[in-house]
């Protein structure tokens, strides 16, 4: 019974820390910023993939690398998702700030070309883009420089753009047909890649009858150092400070000199550099492939919906009931405990499979979001301006 | 925040868009022509003019099951341009026609349409997914056309229209479980994704079981794409105490969270062997062989048998596409059906003429990588039926496989409702569902 009991809370904070892992970012993301941004299991496909090259290459330097890849995958994870982020707030969402209908389709779409973009890189393609880069954004900031060129400026750009794209193309095209299969092979294919953990994370601790696995351990303590990190980025480090403010008043915190624009690309890198360590994390324990992102995305939003928009230790307490939630209903230990009672034991193990569990756990959330509108934790005072 | 448009703004800058969308898709035509129809660059003489004979490809190329579709996709175009270049059939150019079903069942069906009365094609090899030759069997039932569909599945079909090139249940599942049975124990739980294919293949193994002694202690089913399996194996755990054997019918991404976690608890294959039939080469790589060694899988080709035309097709397919990809069963029959496909219409002396191509599709025997395979009168292969343990390189080695090529029946016949019912289209008045007297 102990040892049952100790199973499913272990398992139970085991599922709980992997949701809570993949919905941190977006607890930032969305939670402080009110964005919508359906591309956040992308950027968390993004981590993954960087955790598959870094552990390419470390298998390539052999030896003890290849057991520690683990952990500079962690990072440059974080960077890479970071900067697309970056990129993604600068280039896109930063127009649509106070529009969540426009950004959500707009988070759509770049979800959809990220999901298309892993499937069918290859040299060519990344060359292309960088020819046309260069050369359009290099004639843009030439336009720019000039200002007695500015009046024609549109109008240049027009005819630079076509031009660009033109030889761009002819350059890629110039390429495949010189080194065929050499550029022309996608880096990773429409298949899913393997990324295989080190050896010290595979197996379990055996604890008497049950068996602990290395790699959700691994992931539970991942999911308390990121916490604490961002508990302590916000509430102790002055740029956490300023996106504190921003977030509770943007135009007075704008009167009172913080740099509203840098806090929200900030504010943005950091919820998708999270959304990257968590790809890192989860590609140990799932499939890395264009798709992954979308298996996550649901389960993220519902985490930040049910904690309550804009407090992350909403987020927590959550993504624990729900990861416990699952598992015990999931896994038919309810039906099990209630056993002397003929219907609820017959109700439980009607429930007592994966698909009607998620049914039973998205039941329960619709009636608690009756109950508590805004979440475990709603936000309160004044509503917070977008 | 946005600059507003006014209504001459938006026409100027929205024809402008549209023009240059179509200047694009018009400079994009040709080189995507070349790209997928070979058939242009090998024989200029054939290009343009009415000296191709066309045929579709109808598989996903976008989303979800892009992940297996894509190589199949690969393989129908390797086997296209040997045979153009071994002079094409009929003396004509075969020119495909690649659509993608974009892993959308009724985008499967729409695009099936486009195919035969558009394109005018005069066949198609497609689709991947039960759940999308569902989609599309009305289409081709209704226009009385030809489709090809190179994946094993739960059987429980026969249409006039199309022929099935993969395993049917009795040629891959029931006699692994048979296999499994005799070498490797008695009680067996079930895990399948939550779809048409694992649930009518699951109520087909518990009917086998019941009949031949073993049991099933539990199964469950994951919604597709779900990767949190720790409640299953919870499961497992519970109802096999002592070990036993998990028969997985698990598809796309879930293997990946599954294997990975069943390690993880360590459930290893010593006490708990699985078997597995939607995970081969490709999906052994992509989940990485570290975790899946010793498991076993069950089909009718392996990269690793050991034919002449097997070394052939590899060395050719790695030839085309790159040393590190890896060959597996839907991929080797979507490459057969090309060859059966041409050979028919070799024999009927027409590929326009669908009827007789169909009579004589039938009896057509080709010498496969897997060895040779006969179209039967149901319209479904013979084949050799293969058990492999996945090994440290990825690869299988073959541990069983049957000593003839397994006739198929695609009626099951240990579920009640098909039991006794046969299929046969070399005979007009018995059809696709009829009960031998």
């Amino acid at each position: 019974m102990i040892a049952g009991l100790l199973d499913g809370l272990f398992n139970g904070i085991s599922i709980g820390a992997v949701l809570l892992l993949a919905a941190l970012g977006l607890a930032i993301v969305f939670g402080l910023m009110n964005v919508i941004n359906l591309a956040h299991g992308e950027l968390i496909m993004l981590g993954a993939y960087t955790t598959f090259v870094v552990q390419n290459v470390c298998k390539l330097l052999g030896g003890p690398w290849f057991d520690l890849y683990i952990f500079p995958a962690l990072v440059l994870a974080f960077v890479v998702a970071a900067l697309v982020g970056l990129v993604l707030e600068r280039g896109v969402i930063r127009y649509l700030y106070g529009r969540p209908l426009e950004t959500l389709l707009a988070t759509w779409g770049v979800s959809l070309i990220l999901q298309q973009f892993v499937r069918s890189v290859n040299w060519v393609l990344v060359i292309e883009i960088a020819c046309f880069c260069s050369l359009f954004f290099t004639a843009w900031w030439f336009l720019s420089r000039r200002s007695h060129l500015l009046r024609i400026r549109n109008r240049v750009l027009g005819m630079l753009l076509p031009l660009c794209l033109a030889i761009a193309i002819a350059i890629g095209t110039f390429l495949g047909e010189t080194f065929k299969l050499a550029v022309t092979q996608p880096w990773f294919g429409a298949q899913n890649v393997d990324v295989t953990a080190p050896s010290w994370l595979r197996g379990g601790l055996a604890l008497g009858g049950l068996q602990l696995p290395y790699v959700r351990l691994f992931i539970i303590g991942l999911t308390i150092v990121c916490v604490a990190g961002i508990y302590w980025f916000l509430q102790r480090s002055t740029w956490g400070l300023r996106i504190r403010a921003v977030t509770q008043n943007r135009s007075m915190s704008a009167c009172l000199g913080i740099p509203t624009q840098k806090v929200d690309a900030l504010t943005f890198a950091l919820g998708s550099g999270l959304a990257g360590v968590a790809g890192c994390a989860l590609s140990l324990l799932g499939s890395v492939g264009p798709n992954t992102g979308q298996n996550y995305i649901v389960d993220t939003f519902m985490v930040v919906v049910v904690g309550g928009v804009g407090k992350l230790g909403g987020s927590v307490l959550a993504a624990l009931a729900i990861g416990t939630a699952t598992y015990l209903l999931g896994s038919g230990t309810l039906a099990l405990l209630f056993l002397p009672v003929k219907p609820l034991a017959d109700f439980f193990t009607f429930f007592a499979n994966t698909s009607m569990a998620k049914v039973m756990v998205f039941v329960l959330i619709i009636a608690f979001l009756q109950v508590r509108p805004g979440g475990i934790f709603p936000q309160k005072g004044r509503a917070v301006d977008a | 925040m946005a600059r507003r448009l006014n209504r001459r703004r938006f026409i100027l800058y929205g024809s402008a868009t549209f023009g240059t969308s179509i200047l694009l898709k018009a400079c994009n035509s040709s080189p995507s022509g070349t790209t997928t129809s070979p058939t242009t660059s090998v024989s200029p003489e054939a290009a343009g003019s009415g000296n191709t004979i066309k045929v579709g490809i109808l598989h996903s190329l976008s989303g979800t099951m892009a992940i297996s579709e894509k190589s199949v996709v690969d393989a129908e175009q390797l086997a296209i341009e040997e045979i153009n270049k071994a002079g094409g059939v009929l003396g004509k150019q075969i020119e495909a026609i690649v659509e993608d079903g974009a892993s959308d069942w009724p985008t499967f069906a729409e695009k099936s349409k486009k195919l035969i009365e558009q394109d005018k094609v005069v066949t198609v090899f497609g689709c991947w997914t039960s759940a999308s030759r569902k989609a599309v069997l009305p289409v081709y039932e209704q226009e009385n056309h030809m489709l090809w569909y190179p994946v094993q599945y739960e059987g429980q079909e026969c249409s006039k229209n199309i022929f099935y090139t993969g395993a049917a249940p009795n040629q891959q599942i029931e006699p692994s479980v048979d296999w499994l049975l005799k070498n490797k124990g008695k009680d067996f739980f079930l895990v399948g994704s939550d779809y048409v294919f694992p649930r009518t293949a699951n109520t087909i193994i518990k009917a086998q079981l019941a009949a031949k002694g073993g049991k099933t202690v539990g199964e469950d089913y994951l919604p597709l794409g779900n990767t949190e399996v720790t409640p299953i194996i919870t499961k497992i755990k519970a109802a096999l105490p002592n070990g036993g054997v998990i028969y997985n019918t698990l598809n796309g991404d879930s293997n990946v969270a599954f294997f990975k976690q069943l390690q993880g608890a360590g459930l290893g294959p010593d006490k708990y062997p699985s078997m597995s039939v939607s995970v081969a080469e490709e999906e052994v790589r992509a989940i990485g062989p570290e975790y899946l060694k010793g498991h076993y899988a069950a089909w009718n080709y392996f990269q690793t048998v050991d034919t002449p035309e097997n070394t052939k097709f590899v060395e050719a397919f790695k030839a085309k596409y790159g040393e590190d990809r890896v060959t597996n069963d839907p991929m080797e029959a979507a490459y057969i059906q090309v060859y059966l496909w041409k050979q028919a219409v070799e024999k009927a002396k027409t590929a326009d003429d669908l009827d007789k191509v169909r009579v004589a599709a039938l009896g057509q025997t080709f010498k496969a990588p897997e060895g040779t395979v006969t179209l039967e009168n149901n319209h479904h292969l013979a084949k050799v039926v293969r058990i492999g343990e996945v090994r440290d390189d990825g690869l299988f080695d073959i541990v069983y496989s049957s000593d003839k090529a397994v006739a198929p029946i695609p009626w099951n016949q240990y579920v009640a409702e098909t039991k006794g019912f046969a299929c046969d289209w070399s005979d007009p008045s018995k059809g696709g569902k009829f009960k031998p007297a």
